[in-house]
């Protein structure tokens, strides 16, 4: 169902401000989304005050720079700082995307940062994924075979075969679709959101894989697949330019041709 | 610390707010006034049916000004709801799911529900004022 206020433990409040270093004259303000579970106290809104001359031009520069030399204790995932590892996914002034290749400069006021939306927050920045990689292998997202493998080579694709796969095998399941999408948000615990879905199609799509009718049969569902209405934040956030509602879309159109 | 103690995180109170996010929200608030529209309408038959009287009173009501209003909002929830509606079935065809496709669509929604409402409001005085 849908919520339109936080939980009592979930409603924030102010923080501490962190001013800037003395002689600063490139100053940003970030507003960061903090949460301690030790103390168990609902979550806050620290301000820091960096000096962007002294500072990457990266939203994860900032937030590691923060780290390093201001405020050791705040947490969130990263890795490949190169938007392709998918773990510093969060909500950055509104809208989902990968902190590392989201540049400072795009945005003019302060900077809001805030844990990937409608999640349970382990720590700060840092969302319980859980559920959302259970949905993964929930569309059992590897190919599935009944013929036997050719026995002198390997199971072979035409390029024009291999090109249907495109815009679907580079998702790095980062989670700013489906923690974008209000669907989601309302019925996460039934509907499967635009990341396993896009997944789902990317084996489907494939002509290798000779379980298309059963992949069909497990979505075929009210929640699964269709609560999907077509809102776009998925296709509008993909920090990977890949189309989520395309792919829920034909796979809703093969649902309607086997009939 | 137990699980389930944890916060949610904030979604429709941080999340950016766009044009395609509007337009779907915006489709199912129509839906949900047309069919209080479909109720007005019926108790309007109910009153034609019932005599002259009842008629004059429940017509007094919906050409009041603020029943005007409503009518004019029950327009242009159903000529959006209806263009909007046709929108999505090129979606199920699997057409127009290209970001710049879904923006230029919902322009065209938007633009075509402005039009048609004052169409027929245009046209509705037109065929009253002439008589």
């Amino acid at each position: 169902m849908a919520q339109f206020r936080l939980p009592k433990n979930s409603r924030i409040g102010t923080g501490r401000e962190f001013p800037a270093p003395e002689g600063a004259r490139n100053v940003k303000r970030f507003r960061i989304y903090r949460y301690d579970p030790d103390s168990g106290a609902n979550p806050v809104m620290d301000t820091y005050h960096l000096d962007l001359d002294d500072c990457g031009p990266m939203v994860l520069d900032a937030l590691i720079k923060i780290k390093n030399e201001i405020d050791p204790t705040l947490t969130f995932r990263r890795s490949c700082r190169e938007g392709i590892c998918g773990s510093c996914a969060m909500n950055i002034q509104g809208g989902n995307t990968l902190a590392c290749t989201q540049a400072i400069s795009d945005f003019s006021g302060d900077i809001g940062i805030y844990p990937l939306p409608h999640m349970s927050v382990v720590k700060d920045l840092v969302p319980d994924m859980e559920r959302f990689y259970a949905q993964y292998a929930a569309v059992e997202p590897w190919m599935k075979t009944e013929t036997a493998t050719p026995p002198d080579r390997e199971r072979l694709q035409s390029p024009e075969e291999r090109a249907r796969l495109d815009g679907l095998y580079e998702c790095i399941l980062c989670a700013c679709c489906s923690t974008a999408c209000p669907s989601y948000w309302w019925n996460g615990d039934r509907y499967l959101g635009p990341a396993a879905l896009l997944q789902a199609y990317r084996w489907i799509a494939d002509s290798r894989d000779e379980a298309t009718g059963e992949r069909l049969d497990a979505l075929e569902d009210p929640f699964k697949l269709y609560r999907c209405h077509t809102i776009m934040n998925c296709t509008r956030t993909c920090p990977k330019g890949l189309n989520p509602a395309r792919a829920i879309g034909e796979i809703k159109k093969l649902m309607v041709e086997r009939r | 610390m137990a699980v389930n103690d944890r916060p949610l995180s904030p979604a429709l109170q941080v999340y950016r707010w766009h044009l395609l996010m509007a337009m779907s929200i915006l489709h199912r608030a129509s839906g949900v006034l047309l069919a209080l529209g479909a109720v007005v309408l019926v108790v309007w038959l109910l009153a034609l049916a019932s005599g002259p009287e009842a008629y004059v009173r429940v017509s007094g009501v919906i050409g009041s000004v603020p029943g005007q209003v409503l009518l004019f909002g029950w327009s242009a929830a159903l000529f959006y709801h209806l263009c909007n509606g046709i929108r999505h079935l090129f979606w199920d065809a699997g057409k127009g799911y290209d970001l710049s496709a879904a923006y230029a669509s919902g322009y065209a929604v938007l633009a075509a529900t402005l039009i048609l409402t004052l169409a027929a409001w245009g046209g509705a005085c037109l065929v009253l004022g002439g008589s």
